[in-house]
């Protein structure tokens, strides 16, 4: 309780809250418009997930139970520590099991657990303009945003298919959002985008050293780009999770040892959990299992 | 041949600051015509093409175009959304530097390609046909489709501008000097290819150049720009045989005969 | 039209700026019509304004007064102050012109600039390049020359390429300009025979020729361009 007396509720000055609040509102009214903010000094560096955590402690309230995952796992380094963070200057309830959060801060991943009305998705970006890499011009890609000029995503796809024949992006795979604004998904995988169409909960995208907010509404259209003839797919694995036999779900691959052996497992580290406590099992379990 | 002028260009003038840009240019242009403007450095030209084309906004006087639509529309007065798309569809802009009407970083396909993903099309392979039928029309490769224009010759990159710029059958088109630093054999080369393009695809444009063979080969019509304002305007033909003007005479009388 | 061309008191003067602003006049109250199916030569001594005459009413040079009205399709077109593409119309379908020295295009094959003015006006490749084949062929262009573009030609075979891009079409009006200058006798002789076959048509042929022979198997009419001198209209 000593160390709460020297922070704001959830690190930043209300005034800073309140800003950002205003952003969080103006993205959910225009659908995948990129709204400018004030991004703040955070006490991580850029490229940390800044964004992010600026996004969640501006909607963190007492009441909340928060979830934080990196590429999936609850318990890799970064989303430990916002975790940790978020602990220290919030006092707020944490968790791992997707079902009981309030609100789930991500990187790069959006949990299998279909998400429900109440929840709040907060993603890290890093760069949120879809367009940046082919368009070096700030000027230029707010122009094309607000004339809705986005023949150039398709000439980043067409590359893609002529150079490899299909797209060949798999994540950071770009979104039309309500059939208005083209939008940057973050790097999650293009496995994921699906996810994002109709979806139940209120998504919000934090970019911390790009200075941007962006919002999707639940029950808001997600349509991945694509060609009549060569239509968006999402990817697909040969085997299913070698710890909990899911199947549909986004694999890892786990190494095992240095003669090539490897596993892949659920990514949502969460999932698999509660796959396995359910009873089932992938063939890796199995032979754990016999070994014991 | 169509009845209404295309473009309507009213007295226009560009002034910066008291510095003459060019000063109370009135013409009319016609489906099919091509009208270039010639002049040495300073004459003016490139910044009356900027105003035709609203890369630039006149201090006075009026351009207007005659849309698809059958209605004529005060350039000056477009919104930016109109203006963008009409340069994307309607016009074409080929650059002297072919580097500043291209994307160099992307394949020829899909610098051809572009305009027509821009407009909508939304079929890969409808799209790289098209690409590749230009590609041929405009004498490169077809081997060449998936090459970046960094690898090409100024020669190449030149002529893969303008299949760029015609892809969506524009019915006028500007030139700023499109064969300015490319070597003679292929200049003829490319004169050539635009001469065959603009009577096949009956476009009109306008093209500005310091070179009085490009406009005999290339032009119906000339005018003549010193010092911002037009001296002398009239059939090319008679304008280059039976110059009136002293400036003009002096053009005329200066060009080397090999 | 029984006189598809008729020129009315033009006069014309070359101001030579770069020499002081000189003032040359060339010709003056020039006034002659010519009948379907005639063909009349313009005469004189060398400088008297015969080629200026020719190319005023080409629409190649500028006229300072007077009127040059041509029957265009039906309707009266004065080619003095006809906007450039009124008169590029003209050229296209009512007058054609052959001149002395042929302006070539870079890469177009000798063929294919006989076939240029038929294409024009809408007839299709293949057809207008057999219509030019029998041209040149009639002209003994020899056959190896007609793939090739004729900026390496000598001047005869120029000439007889220039000719049969003027008579393929049916223009109406024909303006000749020394068309058998550079040619030898055989050659002048389908000249010649090509002239008449024009006349027989209804065209209306004003022409140069400096060979005696010639000018006598051709002209109905033989027009004295000293007759226009500046001099005699000033005096």
């Amino acid at each position: 309780m000593n160390d709460l007396a020297t922070y704001n509720f959830a690190y930043l000055d209300e005034q800073t809250k309140r800003m950002i609040r205003r952003a969080i509102l103006k993205a959910i009214a225009i659908p995948g418009y990129q709204v400018p903010f004030a991004s703040r000094e955070m006490p991580m560096p850029y490229g940390w997930g800044t964004g992010g955590v600026q996004v969640t402690a501006s909607i963190l309230g007492p009441q909340d139970v928060l979830k934080v995952i990196d590429q999936g796992a609850d318990d890799t380094t970064n989303a430990v520590s916002i975790r940790a963070f978020f602990q220290k200057v919030a006092d707020v309830a944490v968790t791992t099991r997707t079902k009981d959060a309030t609100i789930i801060q991500t990187r790069h991943r959006i949990p299998e657990e279909k998400l429900s009305e109440g929840q709040t998705l907060v993603y890290q970006v890093p760069i949120p303009e879809p367009l940046r890499f082919l368009e070096p011009r700030e000027t230029e890609t707010r122009k094309m945003h607000a004339l809705e000029e986005y023949g150039l995503m398709h000439v980043k796809l067409y590359e893609d298919i002529a150079r490899n024949g299909h797209i060949a992006t798999t994540y950071a795979y770009p979104v039309k959002v309500e059939g208005r604004y083209v939008m940057d998904p973050s790097p999650t995988p293009k496995f994921d985008n699906p996810k994002m169409h109709m979806s139940e909960a209120l998504q919000l995208f934090g970019a911390g050293r790009e200075k941007r907010i962006y919002a999707v509404p639940p029950y808001t259209e997600v349509v991945s780009l694509d060609f009549d003839d060569h239509p968006f797919e999402i990817q697909s694995f040969d085997k299913p999770c070698a710890l909990c036999g899911a199947e549909d779900v986004y694999l890892d691959e786990v190494i095992l040892d240095d003669k090539g052996g490897r596993m892949f497992v659920c990514s949502d580290t969460d999932h698999c959990e509660d796959r396995r406590a359910c009873g089932h099992a992938g063939h890796m379990l199995a032979r754990k299992e016999a070994a014991e | 041949m169509s009845t209404l002028p295309l473009l309507k260009v009213n007295d226009v003038s560009k002034f910066y600051g008291s510095r003459i840009g060019c000063r109370n240019v009135s013409f009319e242009l016609y489906a099919g015509e091509v009208l270039a403007i010639v002049g040495e450095s300073g004459s003016g030209k490139t910044t009356l093409l900027s105003c035709l084309s609203t890369r630039l906004i006149p201090t006075s006087g009026i351009v207007e175009y005659h849309m698809r639509d059958g209605q004529y529309r005060d350039l000056a007065r477009m919104g930016e959304a109109e203006r963008r798309f009409l340069m994307r569809t309607d016009w074409g802009f080929v650059h002297q530097n072919p580097a500043d009407g291209l994307r160099m970083t992307v394949s020829a396909g899909a610098n051809v390609g572009e305009r027509l993903m821009a407009v909508g099309d939304r079929h890969y392979g409808n799209i790289r046909a098209t690409a590749s039928d230009w590609l041929e029309r405009v004498e490169i490769g077809i081997d060449r489709i998936d090459d970046q224009p960094r690898a090409f010759s100024g020669g190449m990159r030149q002529r893969l501008q303008i299949a760029r710029n015609l892809v969506t059958s524009p019915r006028l088109v500007f030139m700023d000097e499109p064969t300015g630093g490319l070597d003679v054999s292929v200049q003829a080369r490319l004169l050539d290819l635009v001469r065959g393009l603009v009577h096949d695809l009956g476009l009109a444009a306008i093209i500005v150049t310091h070179d009085l063979a490009v406009a005999r080969l290339l032009s119906h019509r000339m005018m003549v720009m010193k010092d911002g304002a037009v001296i002398e305007q009239g059939l090319t033909d008679r304008v280059l045989d039976d110059p009136r003007e002293p400036y003009t005479q002096l053009l005329v009388s200066s060009i080397l005969q090999v | 039209m029984a006189t598809p061309l008729v020129v009315s008191e033009v006069a014309k003067s070359f101001t030579m700026h770069l020499r002081d602003g000189i003032r040359r006049p060339v010709v003056a109250n020039v006034s002659f019509s010519v009948k379907a199916g005639e063909c009349v030569v313009l005469g004189g001594p060398s400088g008297v304004g015969k080629s200026s005459i020719l190319k005023m009413l080409y629409g190649n040079y500028g006229v300072d007064e007077g009127q040059i009205l041509m029957d265009h399709d039906g309707k009266l077109v004065n080619l003095a102050t006809a906007e450039p593409r009124t008169v590029l119309e003209v050229r296209r379908t009512t007058l054609g012109y052959v001149s002395q020295f042929l302006r070539v295009v870079p890469r177009v094959s000798s063929l294919d600039i006989v076939a240029e003015p038929l294409q024009a006006r809408g007839v299709p490749l293949e057809e207008a390049r057999t219509h030019a084949a029998e041209l040149l062929n009639k002209l003994n262009l020899p056959r190896e020359l007609w793939s090739l573009p004729p900026a390496t030609f000598s001047g005869g075979e120029q000439q007889r390429v220039n000719i049969a891009r003027g008579f393929i079409t049916d223009h109406k009006i024909l303006l000749l300009d020394e068309p058998t200058a550079s040619l030898d006798a055989k050659n002048r002789a389908v000249v010649v025979e090509l002239i008449a076959e024009k006349k027989a048509k209804g065209t209306a042929l004003i022409g140069i020729f400096h060979d005696e022979e010639v000018r006598d198997a051709v002209a109905d009419r033989i027009l004295d361009v000293s007759a226009f001198s500046p001099r005699k209209a000033a005096a």
